[in-house]
């Protein structure tokens, strides 16, 4: 067994030779770990480093082909979830499950009701409800909708089930995602709280400043094996990183001094609706030079998708918008994304899997996909050329290193990071004038975020204009050159990212106008 | 994901279920106290026995070709063109027009010129519900099968009311001239010297079924069009971020879908029955839809699949005709049919895949 913490008492979790395979695929081998009672243990990992499936497996939605597990020193079969909530274990997903139309309590005790009547349920739940938000910094209106609250608060709420059901070992995946610096900063402050009061965290991110600023021991993974684990105070971040990928990896962007030049893409008033009707931008002025990537820092959900889509051609809205001083088509039969292709936009979407791809068609015909009009890939008037597809396609994954690099594979088969190195690939070499990407290294691991960050600059560069929207903070601060803070469908202010400070980065994130001049509500 | 080979997808799947319907149909038979091998040798004496049975097997087996193309051409858009029936229903009036009111010189421009007006009336018919699912909204389903009750009310009153001949009690068209009359499978296959039966409906609308799934697959797998048509069944929010258009999209696939149901009318009104008859589709475009699922919606799937259904057919029929198993019990054996190729096929799916993944963890 790798070095657990020094504890007396039996760990609060221990895996002895976890091991599960998917079809040939083997997502755990042979995994032992030990989490010590009373701690806050990191569990990190690329993507498909098998953290999510050992924590699956924990938690009772797969069962493991080998191996035992032990809660508090006594082996304890988990067949299902229902066997982890009575073993003490509550999970907190990344995409939460809550009923939106609920109320907070109505959430917390549905699955837990006590009796065909809701009163009595209810009325204890309000009480243990109240103790909890009190001694753990969790506080929540009981009554409010789910609907209605922050994304932090929803989180919050997903806590308070799993203390609800007496859990006294909470795993978090990814916990972090969807929240402000300052809402993360208040989620660890709970962490910690609830740590002191003898619970046991597994905290599962992908991000190396949150397992250096929280964790008292972390847990690396790679390729389905447990590599190391370690006290978090003798470890570092370059250590940590090196053992994920198993080399070093620069987690700077390597990029020399912009040379903007003309303006490529100019934005005046714009102004969305979506299909509610209700206002998701609020009035956008910006603008973006050739030789320069403008990012787009901000909370997900305040208006940067809808900014990336009406660009793109896929929503439609209200003001003004010119690429090369070509007025852009906002709402009429021209407001479409063959339209904006037309014209030298192209767009790498947030979603790939559901805009980007087709995730049924071979690497291949995505290849194609939003080209497809173009006339060297007909064969003739009727036919399309799908041999000089095939070969096109081959080129670019060989470029884009897209791993495997077999053009008839469906999209589907590749991994995330490879997944977005064919959208890339697609997009990046037509040569567009304005590149639109959202969310580049969502769900990608560390060596490919690496290649597809050196592919974005490479073509500022070359001096094509970058607009990039992100919720990764440390992402938009690496790769950008100049950045606006999107809150509520406004700007709220331009940060120079040399001097960028994160605090003030985030208080603007979260709507506070650092003395931003548009910012004013 | 490994997957298992191609052929054992679209082959031995179907293959598998097709054994279980006929084995649990064989049961039916056996507990009514008939016996199962002499009902089987029946229906596959009575259909693929003789040239005479082939032809009414490929007959039948031309309509589903059209429908079941029709279905799958509407399902790679992801839309479930239930309509096929009353397609065909206006297919077969534009038949009738072209073939009444045109004085056609020759049968090849006759078959020209009705196939030509079956496309377009079948077309049409499904350009409306595709309007309204586009442009308004309204599910294709619903609108698809209401346009079949359209469909039949409205040919009910031009047959009864405008093309019936003065004196006729007959809800029907007048017989079409002579010379709109299309030659029979016999003659076609006589040029290849291969006797065939001469009193059998089967016709050279064959030949159009057969050019038609060719030119389906090409249309589906090789054009843009096709190309669009997939992407946009596949995920409609990807097709419109890569700038196809949904409503063009809709429209297109239903009106192609349509135009294809409507040409099952050749077969029938043109190749068999030489008048317009009040319900000459007979169910014809409902079948498609088990046809289109049991082909997987691939033209060549199709034609086996419609092939199988003719075979059924005709075997039903022979059934009912020579021995005493009631009509009733074909309509039985026929939908298990249905019920394991199209509705059951992921029961049979996944364990040959588990299998086959099973064998080739074992083999090298």
């Amino acid at each position: 067994m790798t070095a657990a913490p020094a504890a007396d008492a039996p760990p609060a979790i221990e895996l002895r030779g976890i091991s599960k395979a998917f079809g040939p695929v083997q997502a755990n081998r042979d995994i032992d770990i030990a989490v010590a009672r009373g701690t806050i243990h990191g569990i990190i990992g690329e993507n498909g480093a098998g953290k999510s499936t050992l924590m699956s497996i924990l938690y009772g939605f797969y069962r493991a082909d080998a191996g035992e597990i032990l809660i508090g020193g006594v082996p304890t079969p988990i067949p299902d979830s229902q066997s982890a909530i009575r073993a003490g274990i509550g999970m907190v997903f990344q995409h939460f499950k809550l009923v939106q139309n609920f109320t907070v309590l109505e959430n917390i005790i549905l699955g837990a009701e006590e009796g065909a009547m809701l009163a009595g349920s209810m009325a204890r739940a309000r009480r243990v409800l109240a103790d909890l938000s009190r001694d753990y910094e969790l506080d929540v209106d009981p009554d409010a909708l789910i609907e209605d609250l922050s994304v932090g608060h929803q989180q919050r709420v997903e806590i308070l089930k799993a203390l609800y059901r007496q859990a006294e070992i909470l795993i978090l995946d990814e916990p972090t995602g969807v929240l402000t610096p300052a809402e993360a900063d208040h989620l660890f402050r709970i962490l910690r709280g609830l740590r002191d009061q003898g619970k046991t965290i597994v905290l599962i991110t992908h991000k190396l400043r949150e397992i250096m600023e929280t964790t008292d021991a972390v847990s690396v993974m790679r390729r389905g094996t447990m590599v190391a684990t370690v006290r978090t105070a003798e470890t570092s971040p370059e250590q940590l990183a090196e053992l994920m990928v198993g080399r070093k990896v620069l987690l700077e962007v390597e990029k020399g001094p912009a040379r903007p030049g003309r303006v490529v893409l100019e934005v005046k008033g714009l102004r969305v609706r979506d299909a509610q009707g209700v206002e998701r931008l609020r009035g956008i002025d910006l603008h973006v030079r050739a030789g320069e990537i403008l990012g787009i820092a901000g909370v997900a959900g305040n208006g940067q998708s809808e900014l990336l889509q009406v660009l793109g051609g896929i929503a439609r809205g209200t003001g003004e918008a010119w690429l090369n001083g070509e007025p852009l088509d906002l709402t009429g039969r021209r407001s479409d994304g063959r339209s904006r292709r037309a014209q030298g936009i192209a767009h790498v979407p947030e979603d790939r899997q559901h805009l980007g791809l087709i995730m049924d068609f071979a690497a291949w015909e995505n290849v194609a996909f939003g080209y497809h009009h173009d006339a060297a890939y007909q064969a003739n008037a009727l036919l399309m050329d799908n041999d000089a597809l095939r070969r096109e396609a081959q080129g670019k994954m060989e470029r884009f290193d897209v791993r495997p690099p077999d053009c008839r594979l469906p999209a589907k088969a590749f991994s995330g990071g490879n997944q977005q190195k064919i959208v890339l690939a697609r997009e990046i070499e037509r040569n567009p004038d304005l590149l639109l990407i959202g969310q580049p290294t969502r769900g990608v691991d560390i060596g490919a975020i690496e290649f597809i960050h050196k592919q974005i600059v490479a073509l500022r560069d070359a001096g094509k204009a970058i607009l990039l929207v992100s919720v990764e903070l440390d992402e938009i601060v690496a790769l950008s050159d100049r950045i606006l803070v999107m809150f509520d469908g406004r700007i709220m202010g331009e940060a120079d990212p040399g001097a960028a400070d994160e605090r003030a980065l985030g208080l603007m994130m979260a709507g506070v106008a650092a003395g931003a001049p548009q910012g004013a509500a | 994901m490994e997957r298992m080979p191609g052929w054992a997808d679209v082959v031995l799947v179907p293959l598998i279920s097709l054994i279980i319907a006929f084995a649990i149909s064989g049961a039916v038979i056996w507990a009514i106290g008939e016996s199962p091998v002499e009902a089987l040798t029946v229906m596959i004496e009575g259909s693929v026995g003789s040239t005479y049975g082939w032809g009414y097997t490929l007959y039948y087996a031309t309509n589903f070709i059209f429908t079941g193309l029709a279905v799958s051409v509407a399902f790679h858009a992801g839309l479930f063109n239930i309509g096929g029936e009353g397609q065909a229903t206006l297919g077969g009036l534009g038949v009738a027009l072209a073939s009444l009111f045109v004085p056609w010189p020759h049968w090849s421009l006759a078959l020209l010129g009705a196939a030509t007006a079956a496309a377009l009336f079948g077309a049409a018919w499904a350009a409306m519900p595709a309007w309204l699912q586009a442009r308004r909204g309204s599910h294709i389903v619903i609108t698809t099968i209401m346009f079949n009750f359209i469909a039949a009310s409205l040919l009910n009153y031009l047959l009864v009311n405008v093309l019936r001949p003065p004196g006729s009690m007959d809800p029907a068209s007048a017989r079409f001239p002579e010379t709109t009359n299309l030659p029979g499978l016999d003659a076609v296959l006589g040029l290849v010297g291969i006797p065939f039966s001469d009193a059998t409906p089967a016709n050279v609308s064959l030949l159009i079924a057969l050019a038609a799934c060719a030119l389906v697959w090409a249309l589906i797998w090789r054009t843009r069009l096709g190309y669009q048509i997939r992407a946009f069944g596949k995920s409609e929010r990807a097709a419109v971020y890569a700038g196809i258009s949904p409503v063009r999209i809709t429209m297109w696939a239903m009106v192609i879908s349509g135009a294809l149901a409507g040409l099952m009318a050749v077969n029938t009104v043109q190749g068999e029955a030489n008048r317009l008859l009040l319900n000459s589709v007979e169910g014809a475009g409902f079948i498609g839809i088990a046809v289109a699922l049991m082909g997987r919606s691939h033209p060549f799937g199709v034609l086996l699949a419609a092939i199988l259904f003719g075979f059924l057919y005709q075997g039903g029929a022979e059934l009912a005709l020579w021995t005493s198993i009631p009509r009733e019990l074909i309509v039985v054996i026929q939908a298990l049919v249905i019920l394991f190729t199209g509705a059951l096929d992921n029961m049979v799916r996944q364990p040959v895949e588990q299998a086959f993944l099973l064998l080739r963890r074992k083999g090298p």
